[in-house]
């Protein structure tokens, strides 16, 4: 056997007795590893679950409370602020005009509320920019009236008990997107209970299979 | 236990899956879906309620009635409206594109004043003050009359403004752009006498002998014609059109005569020949002709019979024979005048040889025919008060009697002989003849006051601009007129709130004139132009504002008008083209253009075909026979005269050989430095560039039909 071979054969021995004793290490490796993983899982899935919304949405404050059941209470319902128009198409948030058939000259009420909506936006004849919980992308096309009007949907079925409420909560924008969180829902993995938890296109598909028999054609809201 | 490679494996698995497990993944795949299908730099129109408000289109003098729909407070689509009398629910490319006016990128935005060769922004009582400043010394100086105002019309409520003024200052200068509505009344005054203008009932007409008036290419009023011609199949009404181009007019006629370009006063006299010749006129008409229908019988058989007419014209004699046949056995024949759309050159010689056609064939006042009506005085300003300085001026005589003369009187004297300008709702050095020479003109005068809404040719020559608003911004009265039958009075109202610095130019003249105090201030106690309107046009008021129009007249007028027949039986010399080329350089016209005043919109423009424009290059008509050396589709050089302009090349057999036709209303230049209209800017060529004014004597009009030239590739 010649020199080389014989290095040869005794480095391929002494790696074949490293190999040996690394496999008795590996087995407590492995039992590290199992733990890192499952450490690492549960830390990601609850970041992704918990601090995850925290990052992806800003919360912003209406620019002053309003207390929808009070308006309610005086009006008697939903219309009398949020319209139809004469052509069918929907007024959405009133405008400061609207406001202004009852709020036209003092105050009405002590709130302090009602002292900012006077002296910002109806003495300085300025719109309120209200958050708009509802808004949907403008590459959707929706009528109000054929739901509400025609097919006698309430309002409750989509917006929620809204008009019950005595104070606006706090307005979450997507920070991706600019919309608000009511349209994927509060909770974030898109499980909803009611009917109003989410306002995404398959919550209208699956709607619309249950009341109509068909989901519906892409053409009839994205025009 | 040692931490290994294992281990880290074990760590981002464990990520990785939980990252997965969570909402994060389709959270974030939804959200810039929709993210991107949003993007923020993409304007998404605000939503509003819909609501409709009529008004009236003032583009052009076709004085269409339009529907502008809103969404909330913001005008976003203008549609013809229905049951107007003037154009019942149609309305034209420029119409229906009004809004782009509004944003376009060469408004004025606030007022400007020239700093050598820049403009700077002032504020409107600077401006006002500054204007009023200038008058009042050229006041002190003596010199009133040296005051000059341009409009684009006699009538209405704002030139009515701008006369006031001129008149209760002491100018007799006021001159008006050529248009058809300005050459109808020119040629009622040679006919009709003083006072008088002249409509065309194609409603109604069994028989229209169109000489080049470019019926579906915007001539009087674009959609009334539309619709009169779209009708004429029903009706079994005729229309043969006399050009040398077969225009979209020609190619729907039921006949196209080629004729030599100019020679239609010609043809014209000729056709009168044949008719009194054979005894084809109505005898009851010209019983009551004054003027000598003997001479002009005499003149028209010397110098008109049908083979010298013939010679002139390139029309056979006995085609010639056959359509004053025609013409004088229709029911209910009309001769309509005005080249292309009536508002570029005319010779009064040609109008007034057309218009004795009607007069022979005894349509004046006749349904279907031609009707001879006094021009429209609805409005009635109170009297000026007038002082010393005002009476002499106004005594004076006037500069010239059109425009042109103005100009040419200004380039060949060494004093001033304007010292200053009002410009309003014009753009002269863009639609005069010969650009360069208007231009030199106006910068030989020292203070020209720009009213326009857009940094255009003629505002970039001004020492001042007081921006107007557009018409979709403000109130105005518009009388129709441009040959319409009926005579309408429609009322142009905001839609929405002025987008810019910009005013009422009925506004701006009442502030001018209150702040040059006295009498003339005296002669505008109004507050407002809305107040000034309301009580000038007070006996049209109730239907103007409640109906958005009021009908002067309608239909036929009652009784005969008289007709004097001395200036054509006078036989006047026929105007002859400026140059000695071979070929004839003519304007075209084109409906997806605007040949005067503003240009046309960049929605009109892409609508241009690339036979007129290409790129950034126009594209002139030829016929092949002409364009030896030429290929279709190629460059070369036209040279006028006047000037020589790099073309594109168009085979066109419809064009009259040795004739090369140019198209109307490109090669505007809305550009400066920060407000650069570039969609609708340095496209093709203007052809007043090449063309020159012949001034036609005895009328003093702008006569140039056309202007000799050549063409070689370039």
């Amino acid at each position: 056997m010649s020199e080389i071979e014989n290095k040869a054969e005794n480095g391929s021995m002494e790696s074949a007795g490293e190999c040996a004793a690394g496999d008795t290490k590996d087995d407590k490796g492995l039992g590290l590893g199992v733990i890192f993983f499952i450490v690492a899982f549960v830390a990601c899935f609850l970041s992704g679950t918990l601090l995850f919304p925290k990052l992806l949405y800003s919360k912003k404050e209406q620019p002053f409370n309003f207390d929808h059941a009070l308006h309610v209470g005086e009006t008697g319902d939903c219309e009398t602020c949020h319209s139809l128009r004469e052509d069918g198409s929907f007024s959405g948030i009133p405008k400061l005009e609207t406001c202004l058939d009852c709020h036209a000259e003092d105050p009405m009420g002590e709130t302090e509320d009602e002292a900012v909506f006077v002296e910002e936006y109806v003495t300085q004849e300025k719109e309120v920019p209200w958050y708009v919980y509802s808004r949907q992308p403008d590459c959707v096309f929706f009528s109000h009236a054929a739901h509400t009007q025609d097919s006698g949907m309430d309002c409750v079925t989509c917006h929620g008990h809204i008009g019950e409420s005595t104070s606006l909560k706090p307005y979450e924008e997507n920070r991706i997107t600019g919309y608000s969180r009511d349209i994927w829902g509060k909770n974030i993995f898109g499980i909803k209970k009611h009917s109003w938890d989410r306002m995404k296109m398959d919550d209208c598909a699956a709607c619309h299979k249950k009341e109509t028999g068909h989901q519906g054609y892409c053409f009839q809201c994205h025009k | 236990m040692k931490v290994d490679r294992r281990s880290f494996l074990g760590l981002g698995l464990g990520a990785a899956a939980g990252i997965a497990v969570s909402p994060v993944g389709i959270k974030l795949t939804d959200d810039s879906a929709i993210w991107s299908q949003n993007w923020p730099w993409t304007p998404v129109p605000v939503d509003g309620e819909v609501s409709y408000e009529n008004s009236v289109c003032s583009l052009c003098p076709g004085s269409c009635g339009i529907s502008v729909r809103k969404i909330g407070d913001r005008p976003v689509k203008i549609e013809g409206r229905s049951e107007y009398p003037v154009n019942d629910g149609g309305a034209c490319l420029h119409g229906i594109a009004g809004l782009q006016y509004l944003y376009d990128p060469a408004r004025v935005k606030t007022p400007l004043k020239k700093n050598g060769d820049k403009f700077e922004e002032i504020s409107w009582d600077d401006a006002i003050t500054l204007v009023a400043g200038k008058l009042a010394d050229l006041r002190k100086k003596g010199s009133p009359e040296k005051l000059a105002c341009i409009a684009d019309k006699e009538q209405g409520s704002v030139s009515g403004l701008f006369k006031r003024l001129l008149k209760t200052f002491g100018s007799p200068n006021f001159y008006t752009m050529p248009s058809l509505e300005s050459y109808l009344e020119v040629t009622a005054a040679a006919l009709h006498g003083e006072g008088k203008t002249i409509a065309f009932d194609l409603e109604n007409a069994s028989f229209v002998l169109s000489f080049g008036a470019g019926i579906i290419e915007g001539w009087g009023s674009p959609v009334s014609c539309f619709k009169a011609n779209a009708s004429r199949k029903e009706r079994h009404a005729k229309l043969y059109q006399i050009e040398p181009r077969l225009s979209n007019t020609a190619a729907n006629a039921d006949k196209w005569i080629p004729i030599k370009p100019g020679t239609e006063a010609d043809l014209a006299l000729g056709l009168c020949a044949v008719i009194l010749k054979n005894n084809l006129f109505n005898s009851t008409a010209t019983a009551n002709f004054r003027g000598g229908i003997n001479k002009l019988a005499a003149m028209l058989q010397k110098n008109y019979a049908p083979s010298r007419t013939a010679e002139i014209t390139g029309i056979k004699a006995a085609d010639i024979e056959k359509i004053a046949t025609v013409f004088a056995k229709a029911k209910m024949p009309v001769a309509v005048f005005g080249k292309g759309r009536g508002d570029g050159a005319q010779s009064l010689k040609e109008l007034a040889a057309i218009h004795t056609l009607n007069c022979l064939v005894g349509n004046i006042n006749k349904k279907g025919g031609a009707f001879v009506r006094s021009k429209m005085t609805y409005l009635e300003f109170p009297d000026e008060s007038m002082d010393s300085i005002a009476d002499a001026g106004v005594a004076k005589t006037k500069v010239g009697r059109y425009m042109n003369q103005v100009i040419e009187k200004v380039n060949a004297s060494s004093q001033p002989v304007v010292e200053a300008l009002f410009v309003y709702n014009a753009n002269p050095c863009y639609s005069l003849h010969d650009t360069k020479s208007v231009k030199q003109a106006f910068k030989k005068i020292p203070f020209v006051v720009s009213f326009s809404s857009f940094l255009d040719e003629t505002a970039k020559e001004a020492d001042i601009i007081l921006p107007s608003h557009t018409f979709t911004e403000r109130l105005e009265d518009v009388p129709s007129g441009a040959g319409l039958a009926k005579a309408v009075v429609g009322l142009t109202k905001p839609v929405t709130e002025p987008v810019f610095n910009t005013k009422n130019t009925g506004d701006t003249v009442i502030s001018i004139a209150k702040a040059l105090k006295g009498s003339i201030a005296q002669s505008f106690e109004w507050e407002s132009y809305d107040e000034c309107l309301e009580g000038v046009a007070s006996e049209i008021w109730d239907s103007l504002s409640e109906d958005g129009f009021a009908v002067i007249s309608e239909g036929a007028p009652s009784g005969s008008a008289p007709v004097n027949i001395s200036y054509i039986a006078g036989n006047p010399a026929t105007v002859q083209m400026q140059g000695d080329y071979d070929l004839t350089l003519i304007p075209i016209d084109n409906m997806r253009l605007i040949s005067a005043g503003v240009a046309a919109s960049p929605f009109a423009i892409k609508t241009v075909s690339d036979r007129v424009l290409k790129n950034t290059d126009i594209v002139v008509e030829i016929n092949p026979l002409t364009a030896r050396g030429l290929e279709d589709g190629g460059t070369a050089t036209l040279t006028t005269p006047i000037g020589s302009a790099r073309v594109m090349v168009n085979f066109n057999e419809g064009m009259m050989p040795g004739v090369i036709g140019m198209v109307e209303g490109l090669g505007h230049t809305l550009n400066s430095k920060n407000m650069s209209n570039k969609y609708v800017s340095n496209k093709g060529v203007n052809v007043n560039d090449l063309i020159g004014p012949v001034i036609e004597s005895g009328s003093g009009l702008d006569a140039a039909f056309g202007i000799k030239a050549k063409i070689s590739k370039a």
